[in-house]
């Protein structure tokens, strides 16, 4: 049995937080749990930028997030154990994890929750239609493009609209393949507006609302897809459906609170959502049981999950101590405009208010932006639209086959989809640090810095 | 010259191919697809029945009946998942319960034990939240895992010496002096005796021989598969009293050896043997008729579909059941047909093969071979095991700590196993069947990658060789770079 005063169980970005912050706010000791053999959580398959704008006040990739908020973890002498699941807990904060050393009892003072979340699947929405391979959702598939360097198809229709299916219409984009498109069956996009004008309108992918997937063809393996219209009650509209042929059908339909562990101790969950249900305190219906991050409510933005991760650890640590508690407001992370862009906007990426600011074509009067940079932003989206790029180049020789990279510069946003193709050809060899330059590109007249967003040694 | 083909392997042609194996004959068996339990044997309820749906006097009834008497040893020796949970069957009218005391006096001419008719307290104590006004409880009905006992006998059978052949379709058939010559993609196999447990295609490949005598309508049955909620809600299988007509057993829920319920199935003849499709209207009528049965299931307990299809002999006009063929044609002698091997050709198939080894019996000798194995183990399942086990095989082999499917809580150890079985299948779905892994709530999604990887770092593969179920069934298109 091994004994702490907070354990956090998960160390993406709330995890990372809440143990640096309950070892801040006194906690003795403060372990953090992780079933990868690498913290970071989901970040580290988010190789894109738009991280950290709040905590770092810079536009980061998801890799490079995770860096900091594990090194202020360490900092914090946070304990890591990594390569442990944990597979059930009780009401008496022990906890049982699994690893390659064998079955490891916790006893703890207080417990953090920060399990994130899972993908919902073909399967929980019923999708109809043949069962061939070429089905993946966009987290599944994020992994395997981001991370292990396998590519699912060259034709690609996407289904729902969520962040990660417009972030992989992008990616899948820069590696050379065609999204043919994308389909929501409600009326408004899901996804953050930044996000469908960068990922879809900047390549010019078509989205289509109300609309659905009503057909999956192939036996063996995906051939095309059905597409249909659907009414007010998110039916299709019969004869008004036409065929995609496709070879992979990617679903961005919902993220889903991880909660087993959680609920073998019975923590209780929203009975819709399958959130930890907390109090304003980030306390579950279990005494000294705190959630937060996405098992507790899937959230926009990495920052905000640190944030209330950063909350919860201290709660933690006050309550094993005995001290106040300190209260969390929902509001803190429900700045992001969603839902698509306003008609004729640009929407500014600089800060997480994402203001969608329209130039008026005859005057040039600026309207919507809150604050100055957003006015240089949209004059620049009129002359010519810039962009960082983040793509991943392929290691040799290492431990894992790719490294993500980020332009150290934004770079002309047409020459994009010509940069990612040549740096395809390009491979690294480890040792690699986190910051090295990896690769040097002419792009709009000057030279771009690809700059490794992790380590890889 | 092979004393035996057996076309097909699936549970009856592997249960077949276990019983020959325990003799001398020299026996091949021809499947077209890259594993076992690729067709009907895979996609069904998984239910052994008692024995009490089919009429007195017929082959199903009493096959059926053997099956299920001796189905808990045979599992037991095979090491096959099996739970005797009973069923029940509701009635909500006094129509209903008319049709269930028939039932009952037809289980009892067929010789199913212990069926009684149940009151409305009763069933409620068996099916809590079930509704009706009476039922009927047969309690020798039980659930089993239908994967484990076709590769269990598969791999027994290999083990005392049948050759398995994968992706092999067989496309021709030539009757020759003493036997048959047999044509697949690959090559050219001769044999003196030839089974065919083709399922679905069984009337293709009987015409191959030259007997035209079958036609078989394929009737797909589409099925909901619900999470781990059985513990809590479902105890038993639960049917409704069937009014006459449809060639099913009406929309069960039934749980599994896993803990998942299944609901379904339909019942819908169709056009293709092959079209495993799951269609809008049928899933809506499922789900309605589920939640009429069981008012307590909810839509998100929904982690995924899947559909079967019957080898239905009788045509859709003529609806319900007609008998399995189980036969050495005369017109052919040398091949063994077994046609229309619908439900409850699960529970029966080994009544079946020993039925089958009878007719082989009369053409070729049945010498025991010395020194056959009866017994087949499977590799531990960790998640199954007291804790002192699951320490010691982790201290034993360190990859029995790392898990590898969360939601089912499979380690590294148990899917490398199961890469590496003894029947060389190498796809998603070998791996998936054997160590039940991508099958739980996240669907794969946590445990794909990781499965995808080990086969593509540690055993070499290249992406785009990496299958769902076989060739043409390709996950990926290659590397990114
Ligand atoms: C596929 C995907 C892509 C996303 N893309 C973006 C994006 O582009 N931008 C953005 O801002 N947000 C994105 N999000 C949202 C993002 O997840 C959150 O912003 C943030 O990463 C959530 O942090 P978290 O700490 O709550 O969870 P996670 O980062 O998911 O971390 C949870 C950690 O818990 C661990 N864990 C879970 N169960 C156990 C257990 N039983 N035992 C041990 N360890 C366990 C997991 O391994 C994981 O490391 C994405 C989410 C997903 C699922
Ligand atoms: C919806 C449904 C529910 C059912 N529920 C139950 C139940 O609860 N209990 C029960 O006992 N039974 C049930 N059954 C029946 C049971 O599943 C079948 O009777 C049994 O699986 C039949 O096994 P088989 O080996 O004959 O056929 P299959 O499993 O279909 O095997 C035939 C094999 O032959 C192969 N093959 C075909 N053509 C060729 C060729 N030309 N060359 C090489 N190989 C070929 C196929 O690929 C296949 O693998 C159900 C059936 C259905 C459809
Ligand atoms: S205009 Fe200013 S406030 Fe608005 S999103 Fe841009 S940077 Fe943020």
């Amino acid at each position: 049995m091994e004994r702490c005063d907070v354990l956090v169980l998960g160390a993406g970005p709330g995890g990372l937080a809440a143990a640096a912050a309950a070892k801040k706010a006194g906690a003795e000791r403060a372990v953090l749990i992780d079933r990868d053999v690498r913290a970071g959580g989901i970040l580290n398959q988010c190789i894109h930028d738009g991280f950290g704008l709040i905590r770092y006040g810079a536009s980061i990739s998801g890799p490079e997030y995770a860096a900091k908020a594990l090194a202020e973890a360490e900092a914090a002498g946070v304990t890591l154990r990594l390569g442990l699941q944990a597979v059930s807990m009780t009401a008496q904060r022990t906890l049982l994890a699994q690893g390659k050393d064998g079955l490891v009892e916790f006893q703890a003072g207080s417990i953090v929750l920060a399990t994130g979340c899972r993908e919902r699947t073909r399967g929980a929405i019923s999708v109809p239609g043949s069962r061939p391979a070429g089905i993946f959702t966009a987290g599944v598939l994020q992994n395997f493009v981001n991370v292990r360097n396998i590519l699912c198809g060259k034709r690609v229709v996407i289904l729902g609209s969520g962040d990660i299916g417009l972030i992989m219409a992008r990616r899948l984009t820069l590696e050379g393949a065609h999204v043919e498109a994308v389909l929501e069956v409600m009326k408004e996009p899901g996804g953050l507006a930044r996000n469908i004008s960068q990922c879809l309108y900047d390549f010019g992918i078509p989205l289509y609302t109300s609309h659905t997937v009503s057909n999956i063809i192939g036996k063996r393996k995906l051939e095309a897809v059905e597409v249909s219209p659907v009414d007010d009650a998110m039916r299709p509209i019969p004869g008004r459906a036409w065929t995609v042929p496709c070879d992979a059908l990617v679903l961005s339909v919902g993220l889903i609170p991880e909660n087993e562990v959680a609920l073998t101790a019975g923590v209780a969950v929203d009975e819709k959502g399958r959130g930890a249900l907390t109090d304003e305190y980030l306390m579950t219906n279990l005494p000294g049981v705190f959630a937060c991050g996405n098992c507790r409510k899937v959230m926009d933005l990495a920052d905000y999950v640190s944030n209330q991760g950063t909350l919860a650890g201290e709660n933690a640590a006050h309550f094993v101590q005995g001290e106040p508690l300190r209260t969390w407001n929902d509001r803190e992370s429900s700045g992001m405009v969603k839902g698509l862009p306003a008609p004729g906007s640009v929407t500014c990426p600089i800060c997480p208010n994402g203001c969608q600011i329209v130039i008026d074509p005859e005057t040039g009067a600026v309207s919507g932006n809150r604050c100055p940079r957003g006015l240089s932003f949209a004059e620049q989206e009129r002359i010519r639209p810039m962009r960082t790029l983040t793509t991943t180049l392929r290691v040799e020789g290492g431990p894992v086959p790719l490294v993500s990279v980020r332009s150290d510069r934004a770079i002309p946003r047409d020459d994009l989809q010509e940069a990612a193709r040549r740096l395809k050809a390009c491979c690294v060899r480890p040792p690699i640090r986190l910051g090295d330059c990896l690769a040097e590109l002419e792009a709009g007249g000057v030279t771009v810095r690809m700059l490794a967003g992790e380590d890889v040694l | 010259m092979k004393d035996v083909i057996i076309i097909g392997a699936g549970a009856v042609g592997c249960t077949i191919a276990r019983e020959l194996a325990f003799t001398r004959l020299d026996m091949l068996v021809l499947e077209k697809e890259c594993d076992v339990a690729a067709g009907t044997t895979g996609r069904n309820s998984a239910v052994v029945h008692a024995g009490f749906n089919n009429r007195p006097g017929s082959l199903m009834a009493r096959l059926c009946v053997e099956g299920s008497r001796g189905m808990e040893a045979l599992c037991r020796e095979l090491d096959v998942p099996y739970r005797k949970t009973g069923k029940a069957l509701v009635a909500f009218d006094e129509e209903d319960m008319e049709i269930l005391r028939k039932l009952k006096a037809q289980g009892e001419a067929n010789g199913t034990r212990g069926l009684r008719l149940i009151g409305k307290e009763e069933l409620e104590r068996m099916v809590p939240g079930v509704g009706g006004i009476g039922g009927f409880y047969s309690p020798e009905t039980a659930i089993l895992d239908p994967f484990k006992y076709c590769i269990a006998m598969a791999e027994n059978a290999a083990e005392n010496g049948a050759e398995f052949r994968f992706e092999e379709e067989v496309t021709g058939i030539r009757r020759e002096d003493g036997g048959f010559t047999v044509t697949t993609g690959k090559g050219e196999y001769r044999c003196r005796v030839l089974i065919n447990s083709a399922g679905l295609y069984a009337d293709k490949v009987s015409a191959m021989a030259g007997v035209n005598d079958y036609h078989i309508y394929p009737c797909r049955g589409e099925y909901f598969i619900l999470d781990e909620v059985a513990e809590e809600l479902l105890q038993m299988p639960v049917y409704p009293a069937l009014k006459a007509g449809i060639g099913g057993l009406g929309v069960h829920l039934t749980p599994t050896v896993h803990g998942n319920i299944i609901v379904g199935p339909s019942a819908e003849y169709i056009d293709e043997a092959d079209d495993y499709a799951c269609t809008p209207p049928v899933m809506d009528k499922l789900w309605q008729e589920a939640q009429a049965l069981l008012p307590t299931l909810k839509r998100r307990y929904v982690i995924g579909n899947y559909s079967g299809i019957r080898a239905k002999l009788a045509p859709e006009n003529e609806g319900g059941y007609r008998d399995f063929v189980i036969r050495e044609e005369e017109d052919c002698p040398g091949l063994i047909n077994l046609v229309g091997i619908e439900s409850p050709g699960l529970t029966a198939s080994r009544p079946i093969a020993l039925m089958v080894r009878e007719m082989v019996g009369q053409r070729l000798p049945l010498v025991k071979k010395e020194n056959a194995v009866r017994t087949h183990r499977f590799p531990p399942v960790f998640a199954k095991l007291a804790r002192e086990e699951q320490e010691r095989l982790i201290r034993e082999d360190p990859e029995y700590g790392e898990i590898v499917c969360r939601c089912r809580r499979v380690t590294k150890a148990e899917i490398r196993q199961a890469i590496e079985n003894p029947l060389g299948a190498r796809s998603l779905s070998a791996v998936k069947y054997r160590a039940w892994a991508t099958t739980g709530r996240c669907n794969g999604g946590y445990c794909l990658n990781r499965i995808v990887d080990m086969l593509v770092r540690e055993y070499g593969m290249r992406p785009e060789e990496v299958t769902l179920r076989g060739p043409g069934s390709e996950m990926f298109s290659g590397e990114v770079k």
